[in-house]
């Protein structure tokens, strides 16, 4: 019996996005199979992966990914321009999580002047996160919004609860936009929706999911992220075809398993590489679910992932 | 080829006699079709209907058990691509290569690696399955002596023994002998020499296209003809080694042996991850473990890539209906102390993960008493009956949490607001707070609390 490959096309297609301006602009999706099946159809562009950065110094970071920053991490500034100019970054997520009220509470104006601040110190593109604070994150990215206007940023995350004003801050300078909803493919559809209905470019919108960690539900992202593909892709449903985010650092660094040392633990092994892997598996698990763009803290699981990503593209 | 239901259809009794527990034969052959039911059930069908079925009904990847005993490795038995359609069914192999060329004492020690590297995570006992025994020496005594030192470190651990040498094949698979080992290196120039060791030791054959290309196309003519030399039991390598053909072969065999019922495919995957760089490594296997091979040789098994991959195998193998469940007690998120908030949910594990990251991220140290709802969110465990006033306070009561806090207050989900009142009465000299509808409404909650 001779073997013919069941080469799967689809009607459908990922939309894709740029960001960033001139040579150091990216552009990620665009795909019209699954993840890496460059076999049977087209996959133009690879994922990108985001450095992220905070507005304040990383004190409650885990040591081992506080480290590679020592010395860089005071200033937003300093920190981005050493994740492009040494680390060679193709983008960098700015998250504004001072501006938390139960951090230090920080203004919409503070926030903006650490934008402008950090876009004149760098080329590559920025994304531009808030504190995950509904309803402050509504005043605060705002004015980031304005302040980064017309340097075709990523603007996130709008929730059900915020996405009128932040869409429309989105819309009004020219950024593209993160649409978060929690774990379930049903209310992503919805906000998505919600938001071009605004009046939003559905082709400018960014999915995400909801991300989880490597055995703390990672497979509930993995499998809506597996179904918002085939949606978009079997089904042609335009309102699953943004490409999808993955934010794996902020959830990755916060688990046990990233932090408990090899003398507490001598079964997990050293604290130091346990961490770097973990955020590196959980990555690479997501790419292959469907994720295009990723925020990832540590250097050395960034360095891995890109290699990873080099040979499967 | 899969038959479809009318195809079945015709070759059954076509009587109607519902000994099957069917209604009709048709009803029958259409749950044949689908693979829910089996034809055993049916008494009266011909011989030659049972042959023609018996090919088309088994299952799309052949089940195949891999050594002996207690440590005995199941594969095979996928029926779907995507994890959310149905469950994975057998967890993929991991093993580590041990090469011949090493010292006995290098050896010995990666023999104690793979016996010590048992982990326990949620309730499952996880561990390096399997020995892969490569005969990079080239050389028959070599390979004989390190078959003999695992054999005799290691007799109850599933071996690969890889060479395509049929005469090295013989003298280290006597030492295996009655424990269902797997004899890798079947190809295009030694498969007849391969099957007959195979056969005379009943061992698994490992069959493999040639690196340089031959790819799919190649090894399903392979796996035919060995098939025909009566192995039966069969793991399938195509060459592949990058990591873009590794997803390509896997995917392209996977979908042959569900979509189409391709028998040449229709065997497990087994894939060689060996990188020199074992991070990099490590992802090269989440690959593997994701998108569907049965094995996975690995080079090194450090602890921390041990515990990163056995979670993703844990995750990836999940049953997506059956909701995850953590275990009922009461956790310490940062170092409560008497005085520290006491806080209860279910035990739904993606309702524990939310909120005790919730209740991390607020810093304030507490205690989150999770209750046994088999494994319900708390409206639906609450709907169900199960997250109840009076099973709330039983569980308090029984869980001894009284002596570890001074204050007597509980902190519910603001979703079952309604049982406060109910709960105070069954809880003697208990305050009941009301706590945010949503988790992350809880790190601003507590903080409030302690401001």
């Amino acid at each position: 019996m001779a073997f013919t490959p069941l080469k799967e096309t689809y009607p459908g297609k990922v939309y894709s996005v740029t960001i960033g301006m001139g040579n150091k602009a990216v552009t990620f999706g665009g795909e019209n199979v699954l993840p890496f099946h460059a076999f049977e159809g087209i996959v133009p562009n690879k994922p990108v992966v985001a450095y992220e950065i905070q507005d304040m110094p990383p004190a409650d970071w885990p040591e081992n990914v506080r480290k590679p920053y020592e010395g860089v991490s005071d200033d937003p500034v300093t920190w981005a321009k050493y994740c492009q100019d040494v680390l060679k970054a193709r983008a960098i997520a700015l998250r504004l999580i001072s501006t938390h009220p139960d951090r230090e509470n920080r203004s919409p104006e503070d926030a903006a002047k650490t934008v402008s601040d950090v876009l004149s110190a760098i080329d590559i593109p920025l994304i531009i996160l808030g504190s995950n604070h509904a309803e402050k994150d509504a005043s605060v990215l705002v004015a980031a919004a304005g302040a980064a206007k017309d340097r075709n940023c990523i603007i996130g995350k709008a929730q059900e609860a915020n996405y009128k004003t932040i869409a429309a801050a989105a819309i009004a300078n020219n950024h593209k936009l993160i649409a978060m909803s929690e774990l379930d493919i049903n209310l992503s559809k919805q906000l998505n929706i919600l938001v071009t209905q605004m009046g939003f470019d559905k082709e400018r919108l960014i999915t995400d999911p909801m991300c989880s960690a490597l055995g703390y539900g990672l497979e509930y992202t993995y499998s809506v992220m597996e179904r918002i593909k085939l949606a978009a892709l079997a089904q042609n449903d335009a309102t699953m075809q943004q490409p999808m985010l993955g934010d794996i650092g902020m959830y990755v660094w916060k688990v046990k398993e990233t932090q408990a040392s090899e003398t507490d633990l001598p079964q997990w092994g050293s604290v130091e590489e346990r961490g770097i892997t973990w955020e590196a598996v959980t990555a690479t698990s997501l790419l292959l679910a469907g994720a295009a763009l990723l925020i990832m803290w540590h250097p050395k699981a960034i360095e891995a992932v890109e290699k990873v990503i080099e040979e499967l593209i | 080829m899969a038959l479809t239901g009318v195809e079945i259809f015709k070759l059954l009794p076509k009587t109607n006699c519902k000994k099957c527990g069917f209604p009709t034969c048709l009803a029958f052959a259409m749950k044949l079709a689908q693979r829910q039911t089996s034809l055993d059930l049916c008494p009266d069908v011909s011989e030659e209907a049972k042959q023609k079925l018996g090919e088309a009904s088994a299952p799309p990847v052949r089940p195949i058990t891999f050594g002996i005993g207690d440590k005995a490795l199941k594969m095979g038995e996928e029926t779907v691509l995507f994890r959310h359609d149905k469950r994975f069914v057998n967890p993929c192999v991991f093993a580590l290569e041990i090469k011949d060329t090493l010292s006995d004492d290098e050896i010995k020690n990666k023999i104690e690696e793979v016996l010590t590297s048992e982990i326990e995570r949620v309730g499952q006992k996880l561990r390096v399955d399997a020995i892969a025994l490569m005969n990079d020496s080239n050389d028959v005594g070599r390979f004989e002596n390190a078959a003999k030192i695992i054999a005799t470190g290691a007799p109850d651990v599933p071996v690969i023994i890889c060479t395509d040498n049929p005469q090295a094949a013989d003298a280290v698979i006597k030492l295996f002998t009655d424990k269902k080992p797997i004899l890798y290196g079947a190809d295009s120039t030694n498969a007849e020499a391969m099957a007959e060791i195979a056969k005379k030791y009943k061992s698994i054959l490992g069959v493999k296209a040639s690196v340089s290309g031959g790819g799919l196309d190649e090894l399903s003519a392979l796996t035919e003809k060995i098939k025909s030399l009566g192995v039966e039991d069969m793991v399938i390598d195509s060459g592949a080694r990058k990591a873009k053909d590794i997803l390509r072969d896997n995917t392209l065999i996977r979908r042959a042996a569900i979509k189409k019922n391709f028998k040449p495919l229709g065997y497990p995957v087994i894939t060689f991850a060996q990188r020199d760089e074992s991070l990099f490594e490590t992802l090269i296997a989440v690959i593997g473990v994701a998108k569907y091979s049965s094995i996975i040789i690995l080079s090194s098994i450090e602890k921390w890539k041990n515990l990163a991959i056995f979670t993703l195998r844990q995750n990836i193998y999940t049953d997506p209906q059956v909701p995850m469940q953590v275990e009922q007690k009461i956790y310490k998120i940062g170092e409560p102390n008497p005085e520290s908030p006491l806080l209860v949910t279910t035990n739904f594990s993606l309702t524990y993960f939310i909120v005790s990251g919730e209740v991390e991220n607020s810093r304030v140290p507490s205690y989150l008493a999770v209750m046994d709802c088999e494994g319900l969110s708390v409206l639906t465990a609450w709907a169900a009956g199960k997250f109840t006033a009076s099973k709330i306070s039983q569980f308090i009561k029984e869980s001894g949490v009284e002596h570890d806090i001074k204050h007597r207050e509980l902190i519910i989900p603001g979703y079952v607001a309604i049982l406060s009142g109910s709960i105070e009465d069954k809880l003697e000299g208990w305050k009941v707070t009301v706590g945010p509808r949503e988790a992350n409404g809880i790190p601003a909650f507590l903080r409030s609390r302690t401001a």
